[in-house]
């Protein structure tokens, strides 16, 4: 049974996917962490609820709404927080309880729920098609080159902003930037763990890399492999016993976690304690 | 002799406070300029209108010449070492990659070794910065701001909380940069002693500027400095 599952092409092309959403969501997720942005993606992930309804009601493909939805009240949001002053977490409140609410009255205005709110909440990667997974690898290659070409830029800005901007670093560019690439990258990875589990993907991995006391280049790669590793055996082991793939993705990312610490604590890791 | 630096009535107001009041003075070339003032002086202030960080200010600021309203090219000659470096404590970047982030150009890399050297933290280069003690992680921030060869190294008060040998080391490298590599140095501090020791040129910043001139004129004018203590002990009980 193990070999046959990769004799369906619906489990290629959700593999593939899987592997090409888990290095985005850790790279991305990498700078939102240190930034002390964590739930940032969940925020995205609610106001893609928001675009996919208005989508749905003026009939037009849903993902893309979300995107311009997500993205464009993403970037609002970061501009109203730096110019009135906004906590970090409380602009993430707003954000996402907005979004919830315009797709909750657009629902009801356009006579009920017509989308299909399990696969949106929970994803649905099973259900990738051809096109999607071009779009997937077209736009998780686009992200990578941006972070490969302005890595010094982003990584000195997460670093400490004030330093950078001394330095040159044109640091308000760079922080839309990253909310525009966060943006993309979770409307993008929600056909893979849907809306609720969202942020489980760009913090696990990374909290969780952070532990191993490398450099910066050495943590994005643990990162990316323990996002890989949780991304495939879910999708596998879920096929295997019919159950959910985005709770299971989750819950290796969390064993992987769970492990990280119990080596720490056994002393394994040293340093810093 | 060349003036890199010219400030000319400069007026910082915070909504509660003027920080800095009609404060003008000029830093030239090779100078090793000692700012002192007691907490709450403006040095700060001070330095984050010249760095480009607060641009809400009366008066100019020039670097080179030029206004630094004008361009911001200037800061390309610039060393920054802020008086309390914010990062996460856990940020998973090593002294390598600290350094590193400070180089305009990715080509020379092979000066980051050098750098290393010369501040005595090659052997730190793969440590977390966050796991460094205060002065290794200072030394770590002048080599920062020294990697692209800047013409002017602006250090704010940065000896605070960091043990006597390592201070030593921290002066005998910076009177090194001045004397050796012509950098000029403009440098604020508490530490009179030091700046008598280091500086050659003496600014007291107290919300104005009540000396600027050479340091020797400074120090040999016991009214000068017993001004400057009494000034500082009022702010201090003032604070407590
Ligand atoms: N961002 C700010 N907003 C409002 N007031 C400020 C701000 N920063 C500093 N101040 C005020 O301006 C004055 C000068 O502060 P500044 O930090 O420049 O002093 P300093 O000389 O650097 O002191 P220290 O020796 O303690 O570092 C103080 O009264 C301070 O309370
Ligand atoms: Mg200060």
């Amino acid at each position: 049974m193990t070999f046959e599952i990769f004799t369906f092409s619906f489990m290629h092309r959700a593999i593939i996917s899987g592997i090409a959403i888990a290095i985005l969501c850790s790279v991305v997720g990498l700078f939102l962490v240190l930034r002390r942005y964590s739930l940032f993606g969940d925020a995205i992930a609610h106001s893609s609820f928001g675009g996919i309804a208005l989508g749905l009601m003026a009939g037009l493909y849903p993902l893309w709404t979300a995107y311009g939805v997500s993205i464009v009240s993403a970037l609002i949001m970061t501009r109203i927080k730096d110019r009135f002053n906004i906590s970090g977490d409380a602009s993430i409140a707003v954000l996402l309880s907005s979004g919830i609410a315009v797709g909750l009255v657009i629902i009801g205005l356009s006579g009920g729920f017509t989308l299909d709110i399990f696969s949106f909440l929970f994803g649905s990667i099973l259900l990738v098609s051809v096109n999607d997974t071009i779009l997937i690898l077209s736009l998780t290659g686009i992200i990578l080159i941006v972070i490969l070409l302005l890595y010094r830029q982003l990584l000195y800005s997460t670093f400490n902003e004030e330093q950078a901007k001394v330095s040159g670093v044109p640091v308000e560019k760079i922080n839309y930037l990253i909310v525009f690439m966060a943006g993309i990258t979770v409307v993008t990875s929600i056909q893979l763990v849907g809306v609720l589990l969202i942020s489980a993907l760009f913090v696990i991995p990374n909290v969780t890399a952070i532990m191993y006391g490398k450099g910066f280049k050495q943590t994005a790669i643990i990162s990316m492999s323990f996002s890989i590793f949780s991304v495939v055996s879910g999708i596998l082991i879920s096929y295997i016993f019919d159950i959910t793939p985005a709770g299971t993705i989750v819950l290796f990312a969390i064993g992987i976690f769970a492990c990280t610490m119990a080596i720490k604590s056994a002393g394994l890791l040293s340093r810093n304690n | 002799m060349l003036r890199v630096v010219e400030i000319d009535h400069l007026t910082i107001q915070y909504p509660d406070v003027k920080a800095i009041d009609d404060v003008s003075f000029t830093v030239n070339r090779g100078d090793f300029l000692g700012i002192i003032g007691p907490n709450g002086a403006g040095k700060s202030t001070l330095f984050a209108a010249m760095l480009g960080l607060n641009t809400k200010y009366k008066g100019t600021i020039k670097f080179f010449g030029t206004d630094t309203r004008k361009s911001k090219n200037y800061l390309k000659e610039i060393g920054y070492v802020p008086q309390k470096p914010i990062f996460e404590k856990n940020f998973p970047a090593t002294v390598n990659d600290v350094v590193k982030m400070g180089l305009q150009k990715e080509s020379d890399v092979s000066k980051i070794d050098e750098i290393l050297q010369l501040l005595w933290i090659h052997e730190l280069s793969e440590r977390r910065i966050g796991d460094l003690s205060g002065g290794q992680q200072q030394r770590v921030f002048i080599a920062k701001a020294l990697v692209n060869n800047p013409k002017i190294l602006i250090l704010d008060e940065p000896v605070t909380g960091i043990d006597q040998q390592s201070i030593d080391l921290f002066y005998s490298i910076l009177k090194e940069l001045n004397s050796k590599k012509n950098i000029t140095i403009i440098w604020s501090s508490h530490d009179l002693d030091a700046v008598n020791k280091l500086a050659n040129h003496v600014a007291c910043l107290n919300r104005t500027l009540f000396f600027h001139g050479e340091s020797n004129d400074f120090f040999s004018n016991d009214d000068l400095v017993k001004q400057y203590s009494e000034a500082s002990m009022q702010e201090h009980m003032h604070h407590h």
